[in-house]
């Protein structure tokens, strides 16, 4: 048995971009339960004042909301975050949730479309990793989790628009970790594989290898408090895309994947 | 993502909790309350739908064929819970097990609760459930305060236990409106282990003797019986009596059950050997042992819930449940009635469980309880035999007045349930025309007048 009353647990101050996802309210109700002050940063005021409501009542000692559109906010990082900070009295952990599946085959063909998806899903989110990597750097101690996706592991004609968005951001904080070694602050790019959400509604269930939010929303609090800089979850992803990556092209281009 | 309503699409996975019916459905997943207004027009009469939880409903009450289902366990948040008043508000998909999670370490409990605490909030008010505090709480809706409900005409109202759409909403079984939010009462506990002690009796008439006398000593109260022992010890089993401990920690159950049933278990692992043997231990374990002890709420009232997809146990072909409830006036003579007709059928049950319900007056329409005793049995599903047998236990319970519980049903004849439920043409006229369900289907159609003299 649990006793989430008695459990002893540092209250974290935890920004989450793109709150309203499934696996970022998964994890937001981890942090809740231990006591945490949240910043929830998503679309669509009342749904975040519900979720605020909701973290409350499961034990968050703040939940403050911030109803805005990540993609455009993203060149004003710098500043949002540092306001942020401010409302929560610190930093310990960044958590960027955000991203869109998209259209893929629309995007090859429709430019605009082609732009907006790597915007959503790498420019922005470049952005927003790299802010916070400056933040956490220069306070010598905190984390960084970005959800990547094994989507970006290898380029698959279903979706690499998507894919090479996912794989770029998680080379972009790979290289955010190297930089954070020397201060103590981390970074990790998190690759679910797949995921049971709105975001995969549209695609069948069937199989072993599907995950729940709360499996990822466990991983996610995992990455933040160590680990390497590129992690798998379930960690058995990180077996199969490795198989998949070593899949000459030849026979590869045989497949339909 | 945002604007749209989600999509209703094809699903042909979804089985109610007896397995028994396979068939397809079109399901959408809303994850926020203001899809719900825009999902709900989308339905209408000639291509109904029916909100859905857990699908912890036995039968057919919960299953729409080649119809749409709106799968509401995205809508989970708490919306209101007042520490000092024990007053809970929240979204209809909310389980009763994360309830408990924020409710218990607040000295809090469910008012009353099925066996299983893997329902939704808006499960447990369209069936109106009950549990082993029957006798002291009523049942689900008794503790009801408000309901929000979408119609499919887009009309939202707050229910209030004034207004005939409450007390059709609560046992409504999802047909009067999708419920958004339910708020509720709940009891305070001073501990999260209850104080328990197991009875034996060896034969169904010391049962109701036993009832008789340890009702008023226990809060929860229930009896497991072994449905194939015959002759004087017909019915015999233990009664298992507890209330809360007065002090101790206030500890949440644990969320992941314990075992699981991976797959569907070959035909015939539940028979009448297998069977006979595990009531015969059962029964020769705890009758030597009367002492009182202390159990865990979780392991106390929801023993099944640390197997997952205990379900599975009756193989690919499913399981019927069996719950009836016999008013008290001929309860002892009818349960005689019914357990010999069953041990004459050799066929096992399982899960056999008597219980007697209190005084307390369901609020619903189709509120399931009554005053009286409810015999709850589980069956494998062997084709025409299993329904032949049903069909007589039919026969049993509607003599005695008794009726049967629609969250366990998937066959009960039209007839069968209106005599059941002399409310139900009151509740037809306050249905949803956008919403419906198989059972609805079958048990709404106008029953055959009595043959003329």
């Amino acid at each position: 048995m649990t006793s989430l009353a008695t459990r002893p647990r540092a209250s974290k101050r935890v920004i989450i971009l793109g709150a309203l996802s499934a696996i970022a309210v998964a994890t937001a109700r981890l942090y809740a339960a231990d006591g945490a002050r949240l910043m929830l940063v998503g679309r669509g005021d009342i749904r975040l004042k519900d979720l605020a409501q909701d973290l409350l009542t499961r034990g968050a000692s703040l939940a403050l909301t911030v109803d805005m559109d990540l993609e455009q906010g993203a060149k004003d990082a710098p500043r949002y975050l540092s306001t942020w900070r401010e409302d929560l009295g610190g930093i310990d952990h960044v958590l960027l949730f955000y991203g869109a599946l998209g259209d893929d085959l629309r995007a090859r063909e429709d430019m605009a479309a082609l732009q907006s998806l790597l915007s959503i899903n790498f420019t922005s989110a470049a952005c927003w990793c790299a802010a916070s990597g400056s933040l956490l750097g220069s306070q010598n101690a905190g984390s960084l989790v970005a959800v990547s996706s094994v989507a970006g592991d290898r380029g698959r004609q279903s979706n690499f628009v998507y894919g090479a968005a996912k794989g770029g951001l998680a080379l972009f904080v790979q290289g955010l970790a190297h930089a954070l070694a020397p201060t103590g602050a981390r970074a990790v790019a998190l690759k679910p594989g797949f995921v049971d959400t709105p975001m995969t509604a549209h695609l069948p269930k069937s199989g072993p290898l599907w995950a729940s939010p709360e499996a990822i929303a466990s991983a996610v609090r995992r990455a933040a408090d160590h680990g390497g800089p590129i992690q798998y979850a379930p960690t058995i992803w990180r077996s199969i895309m490795l198989a998949i990556r070593l899949v000459p092209s030849g026979l590869f281009h045989k497949t339909k994947l | 993502m945002l604007a749209a309503p989600p999509e209703f699409r094809p699903d042909d996975t979804i089985r109610s909790w007896g397995r028994v019916v396979r068939s397809r459905h079109r399901l959408a997943r809303p994850f926020f309350r203001d899809q719900i207004a825009a999902l709900a027009r989308t339905l209408r009469a000639e291509d109904p739908g029916l909100a859905v939880g857990l699908l912890r409903s036995y039968g057919d009450s919960n299953l729409n064929p080649d119809g749409r289902l709106i799968a509401m366990g995205g809508l989970d948040r708490i919306l209101e819970f007042n520490r000092e008043t024990g007053l809970f508000r929240a979204e209809a998909g909310l389980s009763l097990s994360q309830c408990l999670r924020v409710l218990v370490p607040a000295g809090w409990f469910l008012p009353t609760t099925p066996g299983s605490r893997f329902v939704t909030l808006g499960g447990a008010v369209a069936n109106d459930v009950h549990g082993k505090n029957h006798h002291s709480a009523g049942s689900f809706g008794n503790s009801v305060i408000r309901i929000a409900l979408r119609r499919t005409d887009g009309a939202f109202i707050e229910l209030k236990p004034d207004n005939p759409l409450f007390t059709a909403t609560i046992g409504g079984l999802g047909l009067t409106g999708i419920i958004e939010w339910v708020e509720f009462q709940a009891e305070p506990i001073t501990s999260s282990s209850l104080d328990a002690q197991d009875l034996p009796f060896s034969n169904v008439s010391d049962y109701f003797e036993l009832a008789a006398d340890h009702h008023a000593r226990f809060e929860h109260t229930m009896a497991w019986i072994d449905c194939l022992s015959s002759g004087a010890s017909l019915g015999r089993g233990i009664f298992s009596g507890a209330n809360w401990s007065k002090q101790g920690p206030l500890s949440v159950h644990d969320e992941a059950p314990r075992y699981a049933m991976p797959i569907e278990a070959p035909a015939g692992v539940l028979n009448p050997l297998t069977v006979r043997a595990y009531n015969q231990l059962r029964y020769s374990l705890k009758s030597t042992n009367r002492r009182p002890y202390q159990a865990h709420y979780g392991s106390f009232l929801y023993p099944l819930d640390g197997i997952a997809h205990w379900n599975r146990l009756y193989g690919r072909a499913g399981f019927f449940q069996y719950q009836c409830v016999i008013p008290a006036p001929s309860a002892k003579p009818a349960t005689i009635d019914l357990l010999k007709r069953i041990v004459r059928s050799g066929e096992a049950s399982f899960l056999a469980v008597l219980k007697d319900f209190g005084p307390i007056a369901p609020r619903g329409l189709l509120s399931f309880p009554m005053e009286g005793t409810t015999l709850a049995l589980d069956f494998p599903n062997r084709g025409e035999r299993t329904l032949r047998l049903l069909a007589d236990l039919d026969a049993i319970v509607l003599s005695a007045g008794g009726r049967l519980y629609p969250a366990k049903d998937g066959r009960i004849s039209a007839e069968m349930f209106q005599a059941g439920f002399p409310n139900w043409s009151r509740f037809k006229d306050l249905v949803d025309p956008g919403l419906s369900s198989a059972l609805w289907r079958r048990v709404s159609v106008p029953s055959l007048p009595e043959s003329t003299p």
